[in-house]
């Protein structure tokens, strides 16, 4: 579906534009015509979508989802307008992909998505793991896991390795108390807040295979891809651009080098390693600065990243051995 | 005898969709709602029971609804009222506090005259309910 709508900027009669474009307006139950572009300017959804592909690099499949879904939410809330009805939209989603590949941000992009088209009410995200849910004896649960649905009402609850809740090895594991009540409000208090299940692809597709009734109750699933080395190193760019620093020639080669090293080496975590990386090379950078110790110093060189720090990684160390 | 306290006292009971947007409003202030309940429903019994901590960090009413319709299950025969508090540098008291549950027989209130030197006359009331002990008076 390519329902993505963009306002035309030049119409400005104050006269409602019609839907189709053979000119023929439609009319809502109280007989105002209806003006999907109008509906699509007023939520400004736009600017959020507009931010989502600006602001992050690559997940071309995640953002053709989370248009979909947007579409589909502002064509729903036009049928309400005229009366056509389907119940409300599931909206609970789950979150798939390897560490780093920005599912948590990617969520809280959905929070304002979904707030800006009337489907949450305050459009916050309470992000929260296993530990925050689940007690550690009998009687504890229940009310840890209303206490976070409560914060999370109005808005998005966000459970990181949602997995984790269910521990087949312990039967008498309390996880299954708070899927139980999450199932309760998933269900019930649908017009309260969104779920947002998040984790590794294989773990949660096991998860859903042992939780049907959770698996049920998902209406969309979407998959976040792995970073290629050249989108780890546009990311880069972008990061230390918002940190307003620069890249040298040298050093941008030889960051290119050190993401095709780090990449196949364990505990490699996407986007949150480039992260990592970049808060140490801007820490070498200080030193270097620091050691010098001579009286001027420039704003080149207070920005600059040089060859040097990054080249003095622990990554290129080992694999010349 | 239906009892009347706290800030809609002149009204009848507020429906869940009124509360909810009252609740709604005290929240868009930044105070903190709290709900407490009493078997013990004296204009000056100020101490109600808490049922469960003041809530601080919550952003929709329907997350206080929910703590309401908890305690009301809890206690189907108490009185229930909802606080919201002003922690503002310099006001720190309750901006607002209603009645949101009530049993469904209210027994009320007695009147009882002691005379005093001078034909002077001191007024108590006490509430039926509290003849019998906590937990066993509706
Ligand atoms: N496509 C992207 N473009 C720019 N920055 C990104 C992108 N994806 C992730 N980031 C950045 O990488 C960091 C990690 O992302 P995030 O926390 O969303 O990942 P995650 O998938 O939730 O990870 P985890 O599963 O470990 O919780 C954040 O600082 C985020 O801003
Ligand atoms: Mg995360």
């Amino acid at each position: 579906m390519s329902a993505r709508v963009d306002p035309t900027p030049s119409r400005d009669s104050g006269e409602p534009t019609p839907l189709r474009p053979d000119g023929a307006k439609q009319e809502d139950a109280l007989g105002n015509p209806l003006d999907l572009e109008a509906a699509y300017r007023d939520s400004h959804v736009g600017e959020v979508l507009d931010s989502l592909d600006r602001e992050l690099v690559g997940l071309a499949p995640v953002k053709s989802r989370i248009r979909d879904i947007a579409a589909l939410l502002l064509i729903e809330k036009l049928r309400r307008a005229v009366g056509l009805s389907s119940g409300p939209p599931a909206l609970h989603m789950s979150f798939t992909g390897n560490p780093g590949t920005g599912k948590t941000t990617v969520a809280m992009r959905m929070a304002e998505i979904l707030h800006r088209l009337g489907y949450v009410r305050k459009g916050h995200l309470i992000a929260v793991t296993r530990d925050d849910l689940v007690g550690q004896y009998i009687g504890h649960t229940a009310p840890k896991t209303r206490e976070v649905l409560k914060k999370a009402m109005g808005g998005v609850l966000f459970i990181d390795e949602a997995y984790y809740l269910y521990r087949p090895e312990n039967e008498r594991d309390y996880g299954q108390e708070a899927i139980e009540i999450l199932l309760q409000v998933m269900e019930n208090q649908r017009d309260d807040l969104v779920v947002i299940l998040a984790g590794y692809k294989d773990r949660m597709e096991t998860f859903f295979r042992s939780n049907p009734g959770l698996s049920s109750r998902i209406a969309h699933h979407i998959d976040f891809p792995d970073y290629t080395p050249e989108e780890l190193l546009a990311i880069a760019r972008l990061m230390l651009q918002q940190m307003q620093y620069r890249l040298s020639a040298e050093a941008g080669e030889a960051l290119r080098e050190y993401i095709e090293k780090r990449r196949v080496q364990p505990h490699f975590a996407n986007a949150r390693s480039i992260r990592n990386a970049l808060d140490r090379a801007r820490l070498r950078q200080a030193s270097r600065l620091f050691e010098r110790k001579r009286g001027a110093i420039s704003r080149q060189e207070l920005e600059a990243i040089e060859e040097a720090d990054i080249r003095a990684s622990r990554v290129f160390r080992e694999h010349h051995n | 005898m239906r009892i009347t306290q706290g800030t809609f006292s002149f009204l009848p009971d507020l429906t869940d969709e009124q509360i909810a947007s009252q609740i709604e409003y005290c929240l868009g202030k930044g105070w903190a709602v709290s709900i407490e309940y009493t078997d013990d429903p004296h204009p000056r019994n100020a101490y109600w029971e808490m049922f469960g901590m003041p809530m601080f960090d919550i952003r929709d009413a329907a997350g206080v609804m929910t703590e309401l319709n908890a305690c009301r299950k809890t206690f189907p025969r108490h009185y229930i009222k909802v606080n919201a508090f002003d922690s503002t540098r310099g006001r720190e008291s309750l901006r607002l506090s209603f009645i949101v549950g009530r049993p469904a027989e209210e027994p009320g209130f007695g009147l009882e005259r002691q005379e005093g030197p001078g034909r002077s006359v001191r007024y108590t009331t006490r509430s039926y309910a509290t003849e019998r002990p906590q937990g066993e008076r509706y």
